[in-house]
């Protein structure tokens, strides 16, 4: 059973379903608060769709995954490391982090990039229970005036945002949708 | 026809991930030239691979690609770019600004405005706009994490000083969002205030030099210039001989062995599309 | 009236259809084969292989004679073939010790344990062109004699019991991959060798000229050259040891470097290396000194600003297919910018015009 699952749920047609789900990815970080629908991956719970779709575009054996919570589990565990080859890592040395918001916690513990290399800094997945184009009001790069986003939290973003460009950020997931928050939109 | 030889849109999934991460840290960053493993492509650097890898990581088996080299579709390197698509991801292909979902481009921003389902991808040469003052990449990275931008503004300055006028026409250097200096590629000047608060995604692929960057859509892109010399787009001072057009990026065509010269839109399928629509300049058949 | 310029489409595809057609020159001479270019061409298909960072000497054949001779060319094809090549794992540090050599020398003894061998060199041949050649049909034979069985010890480890040379000191760290991750600055000496062994030859070999004639002089000394076949082994998890998976060839070059000491280390000999795959030993001594060189900064020398010092310089514009590619890409239209340029030298020499005249009438 747990061998099925974990061989199981990657993408039917890596090439072209990896390239679909990339391309809401990319929408989603270019356009911060807008919202996006991933499909194609079926991973084991408790990972949300969108989730999966993300680890099966992106992660691979040059980028360390940090599991948080209920996320780091044998299921996950396993199809994480079958599909992808993603090395488990801690916090601070990962790529990328997934998990609920109060699993991640605290943000001070993932790699925020240096002032030369701002870029080698982590990008968390965030699972969410609710993804809404309410809450938050969202400015900056990506957006025409301004955009709304039910973000778990304001402060902890615009403390983020005062690091640019340093930084982290985040994509929230939650079915089979995704939205994103990269460190360059201001939150208020 | 695809070719079944190769995976989809040429790159292996392996490396689409790597820069497919390199792009998203760049939309998070815009501005900020990210490094990433450049593969050799079966196509000379120099020759748009950086384009060509940006759009391959970019592409589904539903997008519709334009490519343009100087404005036109069909000069021998955009010709030679649209057709590796056409055989290794079998996509669709357009001239028509407006209908393509993927514009790779060289040297110039298409005259049509384009629109939020678009992603514009350039191909860079040198992505570093501090690297003809400063050769040295350990140098210029430092100067751009401290925000040290004086020796590009003293450098527009002797320009003016010396001829009276900023002597950049192209490659002309811009701010990103009031913090990164960044390289819009060898456009002109004049396609410059397009890059400011447009709709479509711009990603900056540069192969040989292993940097990718970007501008999210309604980044905000000023172009350096002075109080007292303020950025001026420029252009021929001509209308198109073909089509008319007035607010058109020109190209100078010699006619005769007399030296006789006429003017036309560098963006053929723009021009095209005005003489379709009946527009004529002094020099149309 | 004007009718713009069409049909880049067919232009290309019989700019291709003419290219093929020169490819083959004169029909009613043989065709080359592939085994001819390897079997003859030896030394030509070493390049291509060492530059293309491939060791495949059909694959560096055939693209030899795809690329009409132009080794730069056939470099390309064979790098831009070996990054569509999956990879199934990393060999073992190849044994060098182990070497069936060829050819070994050393400059800075008259004898040694495994004795000089001249092996197939142009060294000694006297450069006259040898008209007997352009007929076909010679087969020589060279007298053969029983090769030394067992391991050539390294002329470097006689200087090491001595502790006249600095000690290279065994290093498990795995080197970083220089065509997996961008080039990032200050490179290792791991990642300054990689370039190195796949670097432009003319470019490797003006450098290290540059460096005997006192740039950076560093003295050199062949301490050994060495050319012959090594095992390639792997290492296999589900065994649990390595085993061979094959045989090439290199070409390897250490240098014995006078050096008086400096503020860190005390005087003694110091080392700089060489390894490239098939017979290329022009390639291989000259990284040997290019690598010493470049290690001015771990050795407390001082930079005296020459170009074999200045690791950036050297390793940003040592790879032939960069520079070809960049270098080239000049040809492709440029009247976009060129038009902007026409347009601000107009202004310039108006504006400048306009001052003239008005000094003129004051």
């Amino acid at each position: 059973m747990q061998e099925a699952q974990t061989l199981s749920g990657g993408f039917a047609d890596p090439p072209r379903d990896a390239a679909h789900a990339f391309r809401g990815v990319m929408e989603a970080m270019a356009r911060p608060g807008t919202l996006h629908s991933l499909q194609g991956a079926r991973p084991p719970a408790p990972l949300s769709a969108a989730a999966g779709a993300v680890i099966l575009t992106l992660c691979d054996s040059e980028t360390p995954l940090h599991l948080a919570g209920p996320a780091d589990c044998a299921a996950v565990r396993a199809w994480v490391a079958f599909h992808t080859g993603a090395p488990p890592s801690g916090p601070a040395d990962c790529v990328f982090a997934l998990g609920t918001w109060a699993a991640l916690a605290p943000l001070s513990a993932y790699p925020v990039g240096t002032p030369d290399y701002p870029d080698r800094s982590a990008t968390l997945i965030v699972e969410c229970d609710v993804l809404r184009q309410d809450g938050a009001r969202l400015t900056g790069p990506g957006i025409r005036d301004s955009a709304r986003l039910s973000l778990p939290d304001r402060q902890a973003f615009a403390d983020n945002a005062a690091l640019f460009p340093r930084g982290l950020d985040f994509l929230f997931t939650c079915g089979d949708r995704i939205a994103a928050l990269p460190r360059s939109t201001k939150v208020t | 026809m695809t070719d079944d030889t190769y995976n989809f849109a040429y790159l292996d999934e392996q490396t689409k991930r790597m820069i497919r991460r390199a792009i998203l840290k760049g939309l998070a960053i815009p501005g900020y030239q990210v490094p990433f493993a450049s593969r050799e492509m079966p196509m000379p650097y120099g020759w748009g691979t950086g384009g060509v890898q940006v759009s391959a990581a970019v592409m589904t088996p539903e997008d519709r690609f334009k490519v343009i080299d100087q404005g036109a579709d069909d000069t021998t390197n955009a010709v030679s770019i649209r057709s590796f698509f056409q055989r290794t991801a079998g996509v669709a292909t357009t001239t028509t600004t407006a209908e393509a979902t993927v514009i790779q481009t060289r040297h110039r921003i298409p005259e049509a405005p384009l629109t939020e389902g678009q992603i514009l991808v350039y191909q860079v040469p040198i992505p570093e706009p501090l690297r003809f003052l400063e050769p040295r990449e350990s140098e210029t990275r430092k100067m751009h994490s401290l925000e040290e931008y004086g020796l590009m503004h003293v450098k527009l300055y002797e320009d003016i000083s010396r001829h009276g006028h900023i002597a950049t026409s192209y490659a002309y250097p811009v701010k990103v969002e009031g913090r990164y200096v960044m390289d819009p590629s060898p456009i002109p000047k004049f396609d410059n205030p397009k890059l400011s608060d447009c709709p479509a995604i711009q990603l900056f692929g540069a192969g040989r030099e292993q940097r990718i960057y970007a501008l999210p859509p309604y980044t905000r892109v000023v172009s350096l210039d002075f109080e007292d010399h303020p950025f001026e787009p420029s252009k021929a001072d001509h209308p198109c001989g073909l089509c008319g057009a007035e607010d058109s990026y020109l190209d100078e065509v010699i006619v005769d062995d007399a030296g006789g010269r006429i003017f036309v839109c560098s963006d053929t399928d723009h021009c095209e599309g005005r003489q379709a629509a009946g527009h004529r300049g002094k020099d149309a058949a | 009236m004007y009718v713009a310029v069409k049909g880049g489409e067919r232009a290309i595809r019989n700019a291709h259809a003419w290219l093929a057609e020169e490819r083959r020159g004169d029909p009613a001479v043989t065709e080359l084969s592939v085994a001819q270019i390897r079997e003859q061409l030896a030394l030509a298909v070493n390049r291509v292989m060492a530059e293309g960072s491939l060791h495949d000497p059909d694959l560096a054949a055939l693209a030899i004679k795809q690329a009409r001779g132009d080794l730069i060319e056939a470099i390309f094809l064979i790098r831009a073939y070996r990054t569509t090549l999956p990879r199934f794992g990393v060999s073992a540090p190849i044994r060098t010790a182990a070497m069936a050599c060829d050819r070994r020398i050393s400059a800075t003894f008259k004898d040694l344990p495994g004795g000089q061998v001249l092996g197939p060199t142009f060294d000694y041949t006297h450069r006259l062109v040898d008209f007997k050649l352009a007929a076909e049909g010679d087969a020589p034979r060279a007298p053969t004699g029983a090769a030394d069985p067992g391991d050539v010890p390294h002329v470097m480890d006689f200087l090491n019991r001595e502790g006249l040379i600095e000690e290279a000191r065994p290093d498990d760290t795995p080197p970083p991959d220089l065509t997996r991750e961008p080039l990032e600055l200050p490179a290792s000496r791991a990642l300054r060798l990689q370039a190195l062994a796949r670097a432009d030859e003319g470019f490797t070999l003006g450098l290290a000229y540059s460096t005997q004639r006192g740039y950076a002089r560093n003295h050199p000394f062949v301490g050994e050259l060495r050319i012959g076949a090594v095992a390639v082994e792997m290492e296999i998890p589900e065994l649990g040891f390595a085993i061979e998976i094959g045989e090439i060839t290199v070409t390897e070059c250490e240098t014995v470097n006078q050096f008086t000491g400096s503020k860190t280390e005390p005087p003694q000999f110091t080392r700089g290396y060489g390894l490239v795959f098939g017979q290329t030993e022009r390639k291989a001594i000259s990284m040997a000194l290019v690598d010493r060189a470049l290690r001015w900064e771990e050795l407390g020398e001082d930079n005296v600003g020459a170009p074999a010092q200045d690791a950036e310089f050297v390793l940003y514009h040592a790879d032939n297919i960069q520079a070809t590619g960049f270098l080239e890409h000049i040809k492709l239209p440029h009247y976009v910018d060129f038009q902007s340029e026409l347009e601000l030298v107009r202004k310039l020499r108006r504006t400048a015009g306009a001052d003239g005249m008005q000094e003129a009438a004051q």
